[in-house]
């Protein structure tokens, strides 16, 4: 029972709903029964034909639930007029499917539970794990972004920006429960760049898998953070880069550079390098420089800060910093790691407990009270 | 998408506005300050931004180590002055300024007088997940 090979049937099997008739929130539910039944029926009978079996019970799941809608009563008589569902259009047309789940009438976690529940064919339940909410309100946040997009045209061409942005929220929610997020939202992405020809698409889904390759590195075993410095290379999967650069450069040689695409630059450079030593700091402050032309965000500025102080040392980091609001996240962090390197050791140990202080999640607080107890224990303390 | 706890002081927090005690309302006061509670609560459910609410009861007893064959339990290091968590309810929403603006109609939960108590809810973020990208 491939549970991987369902899901990606789910928005085409969807799609074909929709396009028969049904409206979004009535065939969303139809598809979710057929996947129930799907995995209760295929182990012991698998279907020759798996997204004309889904679309098959997914209809007469539609059909039912219209029936028994004494409500709905004329359109029940509309349906009954429908010819007798056929075999499965070949092409996949989900496209309008992710612009409809990140709609941008939707709120950000709207859109998130409603792409990776339409689009993505997971349960309520597995969504309400990941995010740690309780099953009912995930419902009702699914149930109420449905109804905000039903009056949508499902024909009109949405917002590629969007979707990518829903996407990468998806990847950075780190994971918990038993759906991966990060590997559902390449999955996802992977799709997208299937149904799409866009450098943007292959960006993203470039800076997911390159990020995604250095995670079996990124923490050890008791869960603490390793820096990227520290990080052990020969658990980066070279398979995931080597995958991540090739779509990276096919998407950078059509010329139409924008934030995924440089973002991933910057993450194909570290992980090119077989040591930290060997970074290439010098080309990343160049794809900073052009990612801070494009976003003009601070944050991006901070992190240009950390390469300047890598490519032309600690001081020219500093330099760059101080131009910059303290109030930033991380700037204390940034600035402690920069007085360590220029030798300032007792700001350094201060600026990082300061930073621990600020830090927005646990791993990052620990890692850096470590970094002020280290340097504490050193001076004799 | 972010979590944060709304905690209800009993004591610890600056007096509230209307800043009558419960047991001089009336039953319908308290009937209503109660409904207003599990309204709030629903309807947070309707729009997915509630996780979990609970009240507490008042006695809390601070518990410390005190070394070999001795009784770990004391009556708390300020028994006079330490705050008092009546309850609390944990949120899941988009922004900091809708979990300030929902912190808000909380504290409008009708008191004395049906009157608005204005209490001071005291509001904390949730330490994020340990996201994917870090570096």
């Amino acid at each position: 029972m491939n549970e991987a090979l369902l899901r990606s049937l789910t928005p085409s099997v969807l799609t074909i709903l929709v396009r028969r008739g049904a409206d979004f929130a009535a065939a969303e539910d139809a598809v979710q029964d057929a996947l129930v039944e799907a995995v209760r029926v295929w182990p012991a009978d698998p279907p020759r034909d798996a997204k004309g079996w889904l679309v098959t019970v997914a209809w007469r799941k539609f059909l039912d639930a219209t029936r028994s809608d004494t409500a709905r009563r004329r359109r029940e008589d509309l349906v009954d007029e429908q010819p007798p569902p056929g075999p499965a259009p070949a092409v996949d047309d989900t496209l309008q499917l992710y612009f409809l789940c990140a709609h941008p009438s939707l709120t950000p976690s709207s859109a998130v539970a409603l792409t990776l529940r339409a689009v993505g064919g997971l349960t309520t339940r597995q969504i309400a794990q990941a995010y740690l909410v309780p099953e009912t309100t995930m419902a009702q946040r699914i149930s109420r972004a449905k109804r905000t997009v039903s009056g949508v045209r499902f024909d009109q061409p949405g917002d590629v920006a969007t979707v990518l942005r829903v996407l990468y929220l998806v990847f950075n929610e780190g994971y918990s429960g038993d759906v991966d997020l990060a590997a559902e939202a390449i999955r996802l992405a992977r799709q997208l760049a299937a149904s799409i020809d866009h450098p943007e698409v292959a960006g993203l889904l470039a800076l997911m898998l390159l990020h995604h390759a250095r995670r079996a590195a990124r923490t050890a075993p008791d869960g603490s953070l390793v820096p990227l410095a520290e990080q052990d290379r020969a658990r980066w999967d070279t398979k995931s880069i080597a995958e991540g650069v090739e779509i990276l450069q096919a998407a950078l040689a059509r010329d139409r550079l924008a934030e995924f695409q440089a973002q991933a630059a910057i993450a194909a450079l570290h992980a090119d390098a077989l040591t930290a030593e060997e970074t290439d700091w010098v080309q990343i402050v160049e794809w900073y420089d052009e990612l801070v032309r494009l976003t003009g965000s601070a944050v991006v500025r901070l992190n240009r800060a950390v390469a300047v102080g890598e490519a032309d040392g600690p001081r020219a980091g500093l330099a760059a910093l101080t131009a910059l609001d303290d109030s930033l996240p991380r700037h204390t962090a940034v600035a402690a790691y920069l007085h360590e390197r220029d030798g300032d050791l007792t700001t350094a140990a201060r600026l990082y407990a300061e930073a621990a202080h600020k830090a927005p999640n646990l791993a990052e607080r620990d890692h850096l009270t470590r970094q002020a107890a280290r340097l504490n224990a050193r001076r004799g303390h | 998408m972010a979590k944060y706890l709304l905690l209800k002081h009993y004591r610890g927090a600056p007096a509230s506005v209307n800043d009558v005690p419960m047991d001089q309302w009336t039953p319908e006061e308290i009937s209503a300050h109660v409904q207003y509670m599990r309204d709030f609560a629903t309807r947070l459910e309707g729009t997915g931004e509630f996780v979990d609410s609970q009240a507490l009861a008042p006695g809390g007893t601070f518990v410390r180590y005190d070394g070999e064959g001795r009784p770990p339990v004391t009556d708390g290091p300020f028994a006079e002055t330490k705050d008092v968590i009546a309850g609390w309810m944990v949120i899941d929403v988009d922004s900091y300024e809708r979990a300030v603006e929902l912190a808000g109609e909380l504290s409008a939960a009708p008191g004395k007088g049906g009157e608005p108590i204005h209490e001071w809810l005291e509001l904390r973020p949730f330490m994020g997940a340990h996201g994917t990208v870090t570096e």
